[in-house]
């Protein structure tokens, strides 16, 4: 008997209870337990009735604005209708083919440079001299037969991607380097980078927007004129890179002295340590972290919609202000750039976590 | 190339350098921007911020009038921002503690259902929830004409919501007075009464005590019949609703937004925090007795304080900063006034100097607070 009672030598021989009074004690363990789940459970019950009775049930699914204002639920042919407008914003309606081939070359690239094992030289090379220059000649068009088309006329979601894209790609290397002043030895050097850094983060980033809308024409020379998109990417560059010299600072202090002391002492020189042998280990660091940084500044690119610039937001909110469609399709545009905004955030969040198991380096 | 080769003056040559770079272009910045200010027939300085102002506000913190001077109504759009901004992260922290041990709850549905929550908040723009609430409030409430009178003297329409106001006749001060005497003496019971549990081990908390000290003085002002409130009841006209305290749908959106925003924040920084906490510590209470939610309480928030309160207060910066999108929805902050102001007295560059320098201001002054707190509740090494 005394056998029988004795603890199991082994984590093995522990016995499970089955797997319904698993079941039981996670959602009934006790009573305050069994009242939790009611109440969740009536609350996801009501949201999914809530969605699905929206969505489908009161849905109207063709028809015109009046069939749609006559019913309480969700309005189809207007997303049908508006639909490429919401995308592409007045890019010339002939030429939308451009705007969704850049789209999906770009989605593609990005999903493809996703992949870790592939990072390097070669994919960076190819980047910048064979995908950059294929979207702007896809968007601005000019050569090869394609009609010319002024960024003027770009909108939708092909400017929200180049707004937050460009911005972070402009904004690395300007952030590298602001995070290396700050970690500067030479006071002046220091005492500028922090002054930036702070400053820009001190302030939100619709002052910046609005610094570059209003206040930059007043600083540029009489008949200097710069293009109102080339302002807002301008200080969205400036204002990321602030962030991300934060982060790179971040993963800077993690590498400890000794790998800068010993490249020193190797006899190489400030930039070679810090290229070859400091950021590549920095950065390694910091990636997830700045996977979410470009997370925050695709969002955050919504801001420009303030100044007059034809955003995804922007073209949605002005596809819901159509005589034809206004005040009845609110919550349906809405609730579509909610969605879109969700699905690329959600996989890039994803991604991000995904990283940080590959590195095996959680930040912070 | 000799010199060129010495570190000490390779130093000096290049903070030499940097600085004359950026001085050289604020000079150019300066020059070009003072010649065609110029040109434009636009004066510079801040007289501008004298002169009467000429617009209404449709939302004051503080007194304002169209014939107040534009630095009023710059310290007005500053009393919003700060305003919305400190109620938004009262409500917001609130949410985003209980949204964050929701998420640790051993319930299966309750962590998921919070875990939807936070990753359908975090996941879409703030702007875009902003302009969603606004609509939503115009949307779903009715005209003015038809506002519901839900309570008497309540009226809810998609102008805002209309309360009945209170207005104090006399006897205002003496009840601060004894509401400030009251709490004084409360908490001093308490501190006694807790003192004396930790030094006896006997004795309750003194709450019962304590209840008394802080109503005795304010029902002693009540009884002398001194007070005298009268309520500003809001009447339905034809158009609009007069008197009363008006809460706008601007404000509410704007206030719904960035708390809800702040709450998925918060709630994944108490996860973590509580996450950090070492598991021995759960152990240790449980060994003891304590049920979960008081070795949540006692044992375990106090020590998840330290990791989460850094965190915290770059999240409550970007609340005050987010504040900023008030301009799309048409609450009047500072960035909303300033750009009136800009629109009337073509001062961009002051203005925009000026919001600038507030919102840096009051940066500082959220860290330094934090910063103390921080100290505060930081591991006392002994």
């Amino acid at each position: 008997m005394a056998d029988a009672q004795a603890l199991p030598a082994t984590p093995e021989k522990l016995v499970r209870p089955p797997r319904r009074s698993r079941w039981r004690e996670a959602y009934f363990g006790t009573p305050g337990n069994a009242f939790v789940t009611l109440v969740s459970g009536a609350v996801i019950l009501l949201l999914a009735k809530l969605a699905i009775g929206w969505l489908f049930l009161d849905a109207v699914f063709d028809g015109s604005s009046d069939a749609c204002k006559q019913s309480s639920g969700a309005c189809w042919p207007f997303l049908a209708g508006k639909l490429r407008y919401m995308l592409f914003g007045f890019y010339p309606f002939e030429e939308q083919w451009r705007p969704l081939a850049a789209l999906l070359l770009f989605v593609g690239s990005c999903a493809v440079s996703m992949i870790p094992r592939l990072w390097g030289r070669g994919l960076l090379f190819c980047w910048i001299l064979v995908i950059l220059p294929l979207l702007y000649v896809l968007m601005a068009g000019g050569v090869f037969g394609l009609t010319p088309v002024p960024t003027s006329k770009w909108g939708g979601l092909p400017l929200s991607f180049m707004l937050s894209f460009v911005g972070l790609a402009f904004a690395l290397p300007l952030g590298i380097g602001l995070a290396l002043a700050r970690a500067s030895d030479l006071p002046a050097i220091r005492v500028l980078g922090i002054g930036f850094i702070e400053v820009v983060r001190g302030v939100p980033l619709i002052s910046i927007l609005f610094m570059a809308a209003v206040m930059l024409p007043l600083f540029m020379p009489d008949g200097v004129t710069i293009d109102k998109l080339l302002r807002a990417q301008v200080a969205i560059i400036l204002f990321a890179s602030a962030y991300i010299a934060e982060v790179v600072r971040g993963g800077l202090q993690d590498v400890p002295k000794g790998q800068f002391e010993a490249g020193r002492s190797l006899g190489l020189h400030y930039w070679q340590v810090m290229f070859k042998i400091v950021l590549p280990q920095a950065l390694k660091k910091v990636i997830p972290a700045l996977v979410g940084l470009f997370i925050a500044f695709f969002q955050d690119t919504t801001l420009v919609t303030i100044i007059g610039l034809l955003d995804f937001l922007d073209t949605v909110r002005t596809a819901l202000r159509d005589p034809e469609w206004q005040g009845i399709a609110v919550l349906e545009g809405y609730l579509f750039a909610a969605a879109v905004y969700f699905l690329f955030s959600a996989v890039m969040g994803a991604y991000s976590r995904f990283l940080e198991r590959h590195f095996n380096t959680s930040y912070r | 190339m000799l010199f060129l080769n010495d570190t000490r003056f390779r130093a000096v040559f290049y903070q030499f350098v940097a600085i004359s770079l950026v001085l050289l272009a604020g000079w150019a910045m300066y020059s070009t921007a003072s010649a065609n200010l110029e040109k434009q027939d636009i004066a510079t300085g801040f007289g501008f911020l004298s002169r009467q102002a000429g617009f209404e506000i449709s939302e004051t913190a503080i007194a304002f009038q169209s014939t107040d001077s534009v630095g009023r109504a710059i310290l007005v759009g500053v009393a919003n921002t700060v305003k919305v901004s400190f109620l938004a992260v009262l409500f917001g922290t609130v949410i985003g503690l209980f949204v964050g041990i929701g998420r640790l709850s051993t319930n299966p549905l309750l962590s998921r259902l919070m875990l939807a929550y936070v990753e359908v908040l975090r996941n879409v723009p703030l702007l875009l929830y902003l302009l969603l609430w606004y609509s939503l409030i115009i949307l779903v409430f009715p005209p003015v004409k038809q506002a519901i009178q839900f309570l008497p003297g309540f009226f809810l329409s998609n102008s805002g919501l209309a309360v009945p106001a209170l207005q104090w006749q006399s006897g205002f001060y003496a009840l601060l007075g004894a509401v400030a005497i009251g709490m004084a003496a409360a908490l001093g019971a308490h501190s006694i009464a807790r003192r004396r549990r930790i030094a006896s081990g006997r004795g309750g908390s003194g709450w019962a005590l304590a209840t008394t000290l802080f109503l005795l003085p304010v029902v002693a002002v009540w009884a002398s019949g001194q007070l005298s409130i009268n309520w500003e009841v809001p009447e339905l006209g034809r158009f609009r609703l007069t008197g009363g305290l008006h809460i706008r749908p601007e404000f509410v959106a704007l206030l719904v937004g960035l708390a809800l925003n702040l709450s998925a924040s918060v709630a994944e920084i108490v996860r973590g925090g509580i996450q950090a906490v070492n598991r021995g510590q759960w152990e240790a209470a449980m060994a003891l007795g304590l049920p979960r939610s008081l070795a949540l309480r006692l044992v375990v928030l106090p020590q998840a304080l330290r990791v989460i309160v850094p965190p915290l207060t770059n999240n409550y910066l970007s609340v005050f900063k987010n504040s900023s999108l008030a301009i799309a929805i048409g609450y009047p902050d500072l960035v909303m006034v300033s750009n009136t102001v800009m629109n009337q007295t073509g001062q961009a560059i002051e203005t925009i100097a000026i919001f600038m320098g507030v919102y840096l201001g009051l940066s500082v002054l959220i860290s330094v607070f934090m910063n103390w707190y921080n100290a505060r509740v930081a591991l006392k090494e002994r």
